[in-house]
């Protein structure tokens, strides 16, 4: 009798512990998301206010002036991005072709970790890297350097999407095609890489959104710029590093500029990720 | 097996048949070089980082020796280097990041795993992942006009009211420090512990939770038990890997932690990192000198993160590796 009321009782107790272990667990996850909700309703009320038709229109303003825009940093942000893109997608892209679908299992493996070490490495040291071998080299800053750093961040990343989502498409598909006689590249290009293409442009969009935000990188190779670049070799301004400039400078209008700036620069980049959910979407129905 | 195949793709020409049997291979080789071409700048980049960081450093490796790691003055005017206050703010701002990031990454990966009602689940990963996508910068500017100021009201002085007697919480508050420096860190690598933690949760069997629950068990009973403490290793394995994160982390940083190369035990006094030092003084390293210094900074940090990347991913490996053959036992 005691022992069933002890059982009783322990197991009540053992089922407040669980639901306070529950509750705990879920308040963490509230604190873990918190961040996000601050910034997003900061970068509202500091940032709103802000973009306006000028921010879009017109070159920043001379030092401590009032007013002036960021068009130049927007589009040298994106001309950035081309050249990332323009050396970064097809170098990663292939590679990921290469370890999904050729090479031995031991040298994949070796290529594989490589990446993820590449990965792992902070962005400023790719500035850094880029710094001793352009911008030394050509005695100055520039666009291509820029370009170049967000690139080499670039190519793990799609490197290591791109031979993921190659290994999802069934061998029925590859054995089909060489079956009729379909040359082996062809196989991988039309057959292979079409039938992945959703999860392919995924992993670059993530790549780009990655490295649209990136600042460090470009601290010492775009350099940054507050009028027009002109020409591909001379420095150019980036969003971020905008951003970084106006932040820790001592104006209130480029405070103000800058969350205008960040606010612009996150919505670019969440755009990208409800894009790339909506294309992720699509993939369960009607690819593989 | 193709020689065997009598079907022809419909609309081709007979010749077709004849390549079918013995086809020209150069196109497959060209392209098969091409790919692996492509596949192998992975090992040009590893060589082209460690051989730009060591050779932008070899002088101030030679000048310096090992007392570079430990001398703690930086002091470019009297060509004096030393990486201590650096490394220091490092460990110490990724320390702090750590103990404010780990549990409730794991206890958030846990919930999401384990304890929350299905409709829950997936809307939070993707606030999370969202988290992760916000840029560094943008979080440091955060931090500069609202963090900082917050901290500096109310956070601060209560802790040094409670633990002031610590040298921990000592000392005039200024608001950028080190340990709002930990605090930025924290918020940048709870989305990547979190994930990682959270498919290493889900790598777990089924048996096992199924086995803890027959035995009577309640739903956070069989999570400590049959899932947390089955996959130990896999997540220290994520813990480490934040902290190769942290390691890095340089824009949110450098814009929170106040930039003053000094190794004070109060974490109200403003702290310097490795990553930091590199953002702020490299354009303005005049001479040669100064910039071999912080290229030889360049090569402590990266040493730094490839080590702890390196102990990650062997952690993350073995978790995998052994759930795979235990599942398959």
């Amino acid at each position: 009798m005691t022992m069933r009321l002890e059982r009783a009782h322990n197991h009540t107790w053992r089922k407040i512990k669980s639901a306070m272990a529950s509750g705990i667990a879920f308040v963490s996850a509230l604190l873990v998301i918190t961040p996000l909700g601050l910034v997003f309703f900061h970068l509202l009320i500091n940032g709103a206010g802000s973009v306006n038709w000028d921010f879009f229109t017109k070159l920043p303003g001379p030092v401590g002036a009032v007013g002036g825009g960021m068009v130049n940093a927007i589009v040298g942000s994106l001309e950035l991005l081309a050249l990332a893109g323009a050396i970064g997608i097809p170098v990663g892209v292939l590679g990921g072709v290469y370890l999904a679908e050729y090479g031995s299992a031991r040298i994949n493996s070796v290529l594989r970790f490589l990446a993820d070490v590449l990965n792992g490495v902070p962005s400023i040291t790719w500035g850094m890297v880029v710094y001793g071998l352009v911008v030394l080299r050509f005695k100055g800053f520039s666009a291509y350097a820029g370009g170049l750093a967000l690139a080499l961040i670039m190519i793990p990343l799609i490197l290591r999407t791109t031979e993921e989502v190659i290994l999802l498409v069934p061998n029925g598909y590859r054995e089909a095609a060489l079956a009729l006689g379909v040359s082996r590249w062809k196989t991988i290009v039309h057959i292979v890489m079409k039938t992945a293409s959703k999860g392919i442009i995924t992993g670059i969009l993530l790549a780009l959104a990655r490295v649209g935000g990136e600042t460090a990188p470009l601290l010492f190779t775009a350099f940054g710029n507050r009028f027009w670049n002109h020409s591909l070799s001379q420095p150019i301004a980036a969003l971020p590093l905008q951003i970084f400039t106006y932040a820790i400078s001592p104006y209130d209008d480029w405070h103000r500029q800058a969350w205008a700036g960040a606010l612009v620069l996150v919505t670019g980049v969440f755009c990208v990720n409800v894009l790339v959910r909506i294309l992720t979407r699509g993939r369960g129905a009607s690819v593989v | 097996m193709e020689a065997t195949t009598p079907a022809i793709a419909p609309g081709e020409p007979l010749s077709a048949a004849a390549t079918m049997t013995r086809p020209s291979r150069f196109g497959d080789k060209a392209f098969e070089w091409l790919t692996l071409a492509m596949a192998l700048t992975v090992v040009v980049l590893i060589i082209l980082i460690g051989w730009q960081l060591w050779n932008g450093s070899a002088i101030a490796i030679k000048k310096f020796g090992f007392h570079f790691l430990v001398t703690s003055t930086w002091d470019p005017v009297a060509d004096q280097f030393g990486a201590l206050p650096f490394i220091y703010g490092t460990l110490v701002s990724s320390l702090i990041a750590l103990l404010i990031a780990v549990p409730l990454s794991i206890a958030t990966a846990a919930y999401l795993t384990e304890l929350a009602p299905l409709w829950i689940r997936q809307p939070l990963v993707s606030l999370i992942e969202m988290l992760a996508a916000i840029p560094s910068v943008i979080l440091g500017l955060w931090g500069i006009f609202v963090m900082i100021p917050w901290l500096r009201d109310y956070p601060f002085p209560w802790l040094k009211r409670l633990f002031g007697w610590t040298p921990f919480f000592s000392g005039p508050i200024y608001g950028p420090s080190m340990f709002a420096g930990g605090i930025i860190i924290a918020v940048m690598i709870l989305p990547i512990i979190t994930s990682v933690s959270r498919e290493i949760l889900r790598s777990v069997p089924d048996l096992q939770r199924e086995a803890a629950y027959g035995l009577g068990a309640t739903r956070w009973e069989a999570t400590r038990i049959a899932v947390l403490s089955y996959a130990k290793k896999g997540l220290f394995g994520a813990v480490i890997l934040g902290l190769g994160r942290a390691l890095g982390e340089t824009m949110a940083v450098t814009m929170v932690i106040g930039n003053t190369p000094q190794i004070a035990a109060s974490l109200f006094k403003p702290g310097y990192t490795l990553a930091s030092v590199l953002a702020n003084e490299f354009t303005e390293a005049t001479t040669d000198i100064y910039l071999q210094a912080l290229f030889e900074i360049g090569l402590v940090l990266l040493g730094m993160t490839i080590l702890v990347n390196l102990l990650a991913q062997a952690l993350l490996r073995t978790i995998a590796t052994t759930s795979a053959t235990r599942a398959v036992q």
